[in-house]
């Protein structure tokens, strides 16, 4: 259980304890994923129900290999969302997952706070898989558990956060979580694409992404998705890629051993340079695989609250028990 | 005669003659009689007079609201003029002027006559319906403005839409100003709204909202004076949320434009933070706006800039609003809050008087369409509104009258209960439990 909470809908509502206690967990089951057998019986006899109601891949495969490897029974659910009225549909859904008997859901949804409608409406524990252009909060804690584990800390590291803020769930969960962990946050972008009153975050805006990037000991690549915008946010990809893509000419005003992170999928040679996607600072494909380890600390805490009678944790790995009871601030190396 | 009505011990208010006192106020035949003495001899003398004691309540012209959203043709799953004028009894008003955003829009004589009618047969207070501007409401062309304002139309307008034409607005202010009624303009740049659902501002930044900026009204506005400074037509603004639109109204009044404004009760209640949780009844259009705003607002309404008090009623039906917020529709109800959260907003705090509360409540918002009533004149009809301005009542959208239970004031402990409304001499609400005197 992540402090005596049912849900996790964004990383705004955690505390610093309650982050720090879930990167401890996904540690222990980071080393559960390299055992010759990566599974444990932790969730064995709960049912997760992963609801998609907007296309993803890597998020999906994400959830749904952690749950199978905390033996969850898994089910799922996609739907493009567009046939049926949004509102209606997510009632319905509610009440066909209540009849179900499942005890865990994870939803993606194009609106922002529909998590939170979910919530409010079910008994199961829900997890926000992304919100519209709210939250993304395990995208925000894979991504921290990757930098922390990387740079052995978070306070004091000064990350850079490139692209379309105000479009980005990803850059939202971020930005708490890091802030909550003592990190320096600097975000560039165009201007068309920063929301009303960023700084309030308590983020530094970089007039370029050559201010952002100097001295940066994390460069955090968004995705951009111009086609999915509206048309007046920005002229075009190439205008785009010319003025605020990552080059390793731009990373050069880094720190020597930057980490550059990118949430996937990349527009190679639009926000990211094909060298710097691939390039010795890249630690995009670890940030997949710690993804499933960062999940699994998240619905495992989760699952800790409906336990009933017999525990469904009995084969936790010890050390997640150890920290989960006593959170730390300092990693441990 | 009729037996004649005496509305006996409470303190009346009638702002258009600058009355302020205690006294019995009587009605015969459907009519103000007149103010204690000075009511005719043979109404007070009358051996059956009925008296309805008020002691320690204030009597008051009915309430006026030039903004409702009846729904009635077409969306009678949401409200109807019966259910909606019930609920404006319940609220205190005898009056309300209807928005021709119904389905389909009241842009044709037959469909104004039809609200005219059913009001007629089902209503509990006056209905004045407001026709579209445009046909269909769809911006492109005219309706014919005249024989709508023949058929009983008190003013156009394209509310839920802006009227986005420049060259429309334009016509369409040359068209009414021979009449001498207001277009009514819902003053929204489509274009700056986009698909926004809220104020954009820091809330909607840590929502992941999309924001409405508060210039996609005030740009409107803004044109909006320079086309009725160039027609002398009359705009008058619907549901003014923001402080530079409050400004730019200010400015255009000093210019002698002729250019009138309303704002409704939860802009100077509330503030965008309301949204936080994503909760549909803090969505409506204009959007809940910063403090800023609403702090300036109620300086607008206390120096005249704002002339009237509305309500934009906007019901819509619990499977509408109970889902995430991107899917709800736009709006909330108001007819049976507005009294309280109007008190509470702006008489507690000292902002106006209840005297220049009711002004804005009656004389200005008649004057404004218009509209026949809102003074005690003798031989005015007997529109009164009884209220105890010191008990207080708690909001349960369960009660109300209205379809809609769409309020973000749930719960909110209100000033003001509501103890008679009276329409041409007619009750039209009188709540059962409550003593007809109070201390």
């Amino acid at each position: 259980m992540i402090g005596a909470r049912k849900d996790l809908l964004g990383l705004e509502d955690l505390s610093a304890e309650e982050l720090v206690s879930i990167l401890d967990t996904a540690r222990t089951f980071r080393e559960v994923l390299d055992r010759p057998i990566p599974k444990v019986p932790s969730l064995r006899g709960l049912t997760a129900a992963n609801l998609f109601f907007e296309a993803s891949t890597r998020t999906r495969l994400s959830f749904e290999l952690a749950e199978k490897r905390l033996s969850a029974d898994t089910v799922n659910f996609q739907t493009s969302g567009s046939s049926v009225s949004k509102g209606e549909s997510l009632k319905d859904t509610a009440r066909n997952i209540e009849a179900m008997g499942i005890h865990l859901v994870v939803i993606r949804h194009q609106a922002s706070g529909a998590p939170h409608y979910l919530a409010r409406n079910l008994d199961a524990g829900v997890i926000n898989a992304g919100d519209g252009t709210h939250e993304h909060p395990t995208q925000g804690l894979l991504d921290i558990f990757t930098i922390r584990e990387r740079r052995g800390k978070v306070a004091g590291l000064r990350v850079a956060i490139i692209g379309d803020i105000m479009h980005s769930r990803v850059a939202r969960s971020n930005i708490w979580g890091l802030t909550k962990l003592g990190a320096t946050v600097t975000i560039a972008g165009p201007p068309t694409m920063m929301p009303a009153e960023v700084e309030r975050f308590g983020v530094t805006v970089a007039r370029s992404v050559e201010e952002a990037m100097e001295g940066a000991d994390v460069v955090n690549i968004l995705r951009i998705q111009l086609e999915r915008q509206r048309s007046t946010l920005y002229p075009s990809l190439r205008e785009y890629a010319r003025v605020y893509g990552v080059t390793s000419e731009r990373l050069k005003r880094a720190k020597p051993d930057v980490t550059v992170m990118h949430p996937g999928p990349m527009n190679r040679g639009v926000e990211i340079a094909q060298d710097v996607a691939d390039g010795k600072h890249s630690v995009i494909l670890e940030q997949v695989t710690n993804g499933v380890a960062v999940r699994m600390a998240v619905l495992y805490l989760l699952a800790g609250h409906k336990a009933q009678g017999e525990p469904p944790v009995e084969n936790v790995p010890t050390e997640a028990k150890q920290t989960h009871g006593e959170p730390s601030l300092h990693p441990r190396r | 005669m009729a037996s004649p009505l005496c509305i006996r011990g409470g303190r009346v208010l009638d702002p258009a003659r600058g009355i302020d006192r205690v006294q019995d106020l009587w009605i015969a035949n459907g009519q103000i009689a007149g103010l204690g003495e000075d009511a005719p001899a043979d109404v007070r003398s009358h051996p059956q007079v009925e008296v309805i004691p008020v002691q320690g309540a204030v009597i008051c012209p009915g309430l006026v609201d030039i903004h409702v959203h009846l729904r009635e043709p077409g969306q009678e799953e949401r409200e109807t003029i019966e259910t909606g004028t019930r609920a404006a009894a319940r609220g205190g008003f005898t009056t309300v002027a209807c928005m021709p955003n119904t389905a389909p829009p009241l842009d044709d004589r037959p469909r104004i006559e039809y609200v005219v009618r059913r009001a007629r047969e089902s209503g509990h207070a006056r209905v004045f319906p407001i026709a579209a501007v445009t046909r269909g409401q769809m911006g492109e062309t005219l309706t014919e403005i005249e024989d709508l304002i023949d058929a009983g139309a008190v003013a156009v307008s394209d509310d839920g839409k802006p009227v986005r034409n420049a060259e429309i607005m334009r016509r369409a202010l040359e068209l009414t100003r021979r009449l001498g009624v207001p277009v009514i303009q819902h003053a929204e740049d489509p274009d700056l709204k986009g698909d926004g659902v809220m104020h954009e501002g820091w809330t909607s930044t840590r929502l992941g909202m999309r924001g409405i900026p508060d210039a996609a009204e005030s740009v409107i506005v803004a044109r909006d004076a320079l086309l009725a400074e160039l027609t002398n037509g009359h705009v008058h603004v619907a549901h003014v949320s923001a402080a530079r639109s409050a400004e730019i109204i200010r400015r255009a009044k000093a210019r002698g434009i002729r250019m009138t404004a309303e704002t409704a009760p939860h802009y100077l209640l509330l503030t965008d933070e309301a949204v936080q949780g994503y909760d549909p009844r803090a969505k409506m259009n204009p959007p809940l706006r910063s403090a800023r705003d609403r702090d300036a607002l109620i300086e607008a309404v206390v120096d005249g800039t704002i002339d009237c008090l509305a309500t934009d009623h906007a019901p819509h039906t619990e499977i509408e609003k109970d889902s995430d917020f991107d899917s709800a529709p736009f709006g909330i109800v108001g007819l049976e809050t507005a009294l309280g959260l109007y008190l509470k907003a702006l008489v507690e705090p000292k902002h106006l008087s209840l005297s220049e509360l009711i002004l804005r409540l009656t004389v200005n918002p008649c004057k404004i369409l218009g509209l026949p009533g809102g003074t005690f004149e003798p031989g005015s009809p007997a529109d009164v509104t009884v209220f105890d301005p010191s008990r207080r009542w708690t909001v349960r959208a369960s009660e109300f009258a209205s379809m809609g239970r769409n309020t973000p004031f749930e719960g909110w402990e209100l000033p003001g209960q509501v103890l008679l409304t009276m329409v041409g001499g007619r009750v039209t609400y009188r709540p059962d439990a409550v003593p007809a005197s109070a201390r």
